[in-house]
């Protein structure tokens, strides 16, 4: 970390000129200020966040009780496709349109120009035009599920599913030109971040003083660069093949489905370590900052990142396991996969490290920070389990999965969106959010996601399938009614069982069990995100007004944010800062 | 222990027909009870695997613990400036390391026993469908059947039958016999997979995975299909019966009568093409 003259602490109050700030129309929608576009990514990431997650609830609510309740046809028979629609579309949306925009759009558009001390983004209005292709990116997602059949191919529209064979109607298309939009508006924002931090560096900041943040920002901006296009590739001959009789996933054609599981998950498996990259910096910085001590390790949490970065590239297959690829491939890797936890155990224990011997206050922030690190050991571990191509061969498609995967970007790319969140939102408004909100949100969603997805591992462990719109337990008599009546039923059995060792009660605890506790994890957690919004809302306008240096960085954690007034003004560091 | 040992018993004495079956269990936390030589070494493997992950976790959440009471703001004032020990550093990459060559040992027999398919004494070929299996004997004789989900009305939980797992055909295969499972896919893909032999493969349209199987105990086992394929996902479950090698010999005979007038489904993708 690159300890910052003080001296430009002063400085920073020579920027307040705010008589170039254009009007509402313009600022907002033409914009070319980093900041004013980072804000918009926030917000539309937020936007997008409670819709993803209004689906995960609807999803949780059908899956609260054997049978299926809510997702029916006119008939009241099951809706298999209105659930893969919902499946698929919460899988994007979150992947693509709230962790990335809000990460790298939001937290990186804001943050990395102010912390090298750069005047803006390299290209401001490529930066523009990158926002602004995320709208219809959302829209043409959205719209697909009103044309046609919607796209009920899982995130990772496997042909051939998603060709003719499973998918006819434009949704599938409609899908594929969302994911061009949001993969141009991504491979541009890559291109934007690399140039600024090669180039506008501020003096004295060589790349081995730069915060880790902006070296997370650019391992991320490589990874978008060479992973993005792969995807662009793979979903244009999706749509070639459904379209225009070209045959490159077409098995009738010559054509090898498999081929379409190497090239996405070329680009997916990198895509993992993009959304949490990003999460890394921003965790390293609140735990020096909390810590009051500077990052230990600092060469080690770089370079960890790097090569997770690299070695994040040639372990795509472990996706694949199942699918017939050859017993020596999956021997490779089992080995390489296995390796990732080398340098993801460096940065975990590095953070401790940092919090070791520190003076740590729990803001916010920290509790966000500490859960993140907690909770991505328990979606690690579980990581190192599914690596092993022999143990995969049960745990492949089950809960047991699903449950990894949230462990590591539920519980940690999004808490790390949260983190980031209570830790800037003073820079970035001017106010400051009221502390208990902050840590009254993270005990409920820290409570409400761990009933959520920890109960999913057992299922997955049973072999429950993934995507499945019902499971296999009996319906008892008593589960009758609409959702309210069918909840009050089980709190009673459940309540009866354990206080009565004599009760038998007709519920099937095995998967019913599991999937009721999820269930009701998935409630508390959506209220806590309801929460959220009314903590953005109020700190909006009615937060404390806070100084620049509002959580008390010490000179050998500070990062450049920290000599800018808070809010930031509309232009920064037009007297370049000077790194001791 | 008792109650499998009791189990065991009536099953030597013919009093109970299916020794064992096996589907997700009431509060069941671990991978479904092994009855075949690969599902038995995957599920010692996940129980070691388990103990390291449980190890690490817990270290991890201790140390966590620790400095949280030690080393908040009321407890240490004054914070060190340290940031740098070699040492820690190195220990905290080899040990990794060390912990991974432990896992991976094993890891790659399990996989390996997997992989290298023994000399099979009988093949059973099975194809997905949107949205059943279609499965084929072709060294008994060739015939084949389709297994279709029995609809929730017409389950009958008195006769042990579960919802969303029994088909109207079963598959039935011998006990202590090298099988070898050929899977492909006639649609979309599809994965066929039963946990209590440790078995799943993807059904993909235009090639023929191969994978293979023991079973040790006779009983019935249940899987469900394993890769999304569309509307019917969660309704196309796979069903098998275990018996002796004497009652599948003799099951086979009758089954080759029962089904001759089946033919492989060949309804082609191509027709399916035609409607986009």
């Amino acid at each position: 970390m690159s300890a910052v003259d003080h001296v430009h602490d002063t400085h920073a109050h020579g920027h307040d000129d705010h008589g170039h700030t254009p009007g509402f129309f313009s600022r907002w929608f033409l914009s070319t200020n980093h900041k004013d576009i980072g804000t918009l990514y926030i917000i539309f990431s937020i936007f997008a966040g409670l819709i993803g997650g209004a689906f995960s609830i609807l999803m949780r609510m059908e899956l609260q009780d054997p049978g299926v309740q809510f997702l029916t046809d006119a008939t009241g028979a099951p809706d298999g496709q209105m659930w893969n629609v919902l499946i698929t579309a919460h899988g994007l949306i979150m992947v693509f349109f709230v962790v990335m925009p809000g990460l790298i759009g939001g937290f990186g558009n804001w943050f990395v120009p102010l912390m090298i001390g750069a005047p803006d983004m390299a290209f401001p209005r490529l930066n523009n035009i990158s926002f602004w292709l995320m709208i219809p990116a959302f829209l043409l997602l959205l719209g697909s599920a009103l044309v046609g059949p919607g796209a009920g191919t899982g995130w990772t529209i496997y042909p051939p599913l998603s060709s003719g064979t499973g998918h006819g109607g434009a949704s599938v298309d409609m899908a594929i030109f969302a994911l061009h939009l949001a993969g141009a508006s991504s491979i541009l924002g890559a291109v934007n971040f690399i140039t600024t931090i090669f180039n506008m560096r501020a003096p004295g900041m060589t790349l081995h003083k730069m915060p880790l943040f902006v070296w997370a920002m650019l391992v991320t901006a490589f990874l978008l660069a060479l992973a993005v296009p792969v995807l662009g590739g793979a979903i244009t001959m999706l749509l070639t093949d459904r379209n225009f009789g070209t045959a490159f996933f077409r098995p009738e054609g010559g054509g090898d489905p498999i081929l379409f599981q190497h090239l996405f998950w070329f680009f997916g498996h990198p895509e993992v370590y993009i959304m949490i990259l990003p999460a890394f910096g921003i965790i390293s910085h609140i735990v020096s900052t909390f810590s009051k001590k500077p990052i230990f390790g600092y060469l080690g949490m770089a370079y960890a990142m790097v090569s997770i970065g690299v070695v994040g590239f040639i372990v795509w297959a472990h996706h694949m396991y199942t699918s017939g690829i050859s017993l020596d491939t999956r021997a490779y890797f089992t080995a390489a996969t296995l390796i990732i936890a080398v340098p993801t155990g460096i940065k975990i224990f590095s953070w401790i490290a940092t919090m070791w011997g520190g003076s740590i206050e729990f803001k916010a922030p920290m509790l966000w920070a500490i859960g993140f690190i907690f909770l991505f050991t328990v979606g690690g571990v579980t990581g190192v389990v599914l690596a092993n191509a022999g143990i995969d061969t049960a745990l492949h498609d089950t809960y047991y999965v699903v449950a990894h995967f949230h462990y590591v970007l539920s519980l940690g790319a999004v808490f790390a969106l949260f983190a980031g969140y209570y830790y800037w939102i003073g820079k970035m408004s001017g106010r400051q959010y009221p502390e208990w909100m902050g840590c009254f949100h993270f005990w409920l969603t820290f409570i409400g996601v761990n009933l959520t997805f920890f109960p999913q591992h057992f299922a997955g462990l049973q072999g429950m399938p993934r995507r499945y719109i019902d499971y296999p337990a009996p319906i008892p008599e008593g589960l009758k009614g609409d959702w309210l009546h069918r909840t009050q039923y089980m709190i009673h059995e459940t309540w009866m069982t354990m206080t009565d060792k004599a009760y038998v009660s007709p519920i099937d605890w095995g998967l019913h069990g599991w999937n009721f506790l999820s269930s009701i994890g998935s409630y508390v957690s959506g209220a806590a995100a309801v929460f959220f919004v009314f903590v953005v809302i109020y700190t909006a306008f009615f937060g404390r007004k806070v100084g620049a240096n509002y959580w008390n960085a010490q000179p050998n954690t500070m990062t450049l944010e920290w000599t800018l007034p808070s809010p930031v003004p509309f232009h920064q560091f037009e007297i370049q800062p000077q790194v001791k | 222990m008792i109650k499998r040992t009791a189990l065991l018993l009536l099953s030597l004495l013919g009093l109970t027909a299916p020794a064992m079956a096996d589907y997700p269990r009431s509060w069941g936390l671990n991978l479904q009870q092994p009855a075949g030589v690969l599902s038995q070494q995957i599920y010692d493997f996940h129980d070691l695997l388990l103990w390291i992950i449980a190890a690490i976790v817990v270290f991890v959440f201790l140390l966590l613990v620790w400095v949280v009471i030690r080393y908040n703001a009321k407890s240490n004032p004054v914070p060190s400036t340290t940031t740098h020990n070699t040492l820690l550093e190195v220990v905290w990459t080899v040990i990794p390391v060390i912990i991974l060559i432990v896992i991976a040992v094993p890891s790659f027999k399990v996989l390996f026993s997997q992989g290298r398919i023994p000399q099979a004494e009988m093949t059973l070929k099975v194809t997905g469908y949107q949205w059943y299996w279609g499965y084929e004997y072709p060294d008994h004789g060739n015939f084949t059947f389709n297994a279709n989900m029995i609809p929730d009305a017409e389950i009958d939980a008195s006769k042990g039958q579960r919802r969303l797992l029994e088909t109207d055909n079963e598959v039935v295969l011998p006990i202590d016999t090298v099988i070898r499972v050929q899977v492909t896919g006639n649609d979309v893909i599809h994965s066929w997979t039963v946990p209590a032999f440790g078995v799943k493969k993807d059904a993909v349209p235009g090639r023929l995975n191969e994978a293979w199987f023991k079973i040790t105990k006779a009983g019935t086992y249940y899987g469900q299909c394993s890769e999304i394929c569309g509307t019917a996902h969660a309704y196309m479950p796979i069903k098998v019966r275990a018996v002796s090698k004497e009652d599948f010999a003799a099951w086979a005979v009758e089954a080759k009568t029962k089904f001759s007038a089946n033919t492989p489904n060949q309804t082609l993708i191509v027709a399916k093409a035609e409607v986009q």
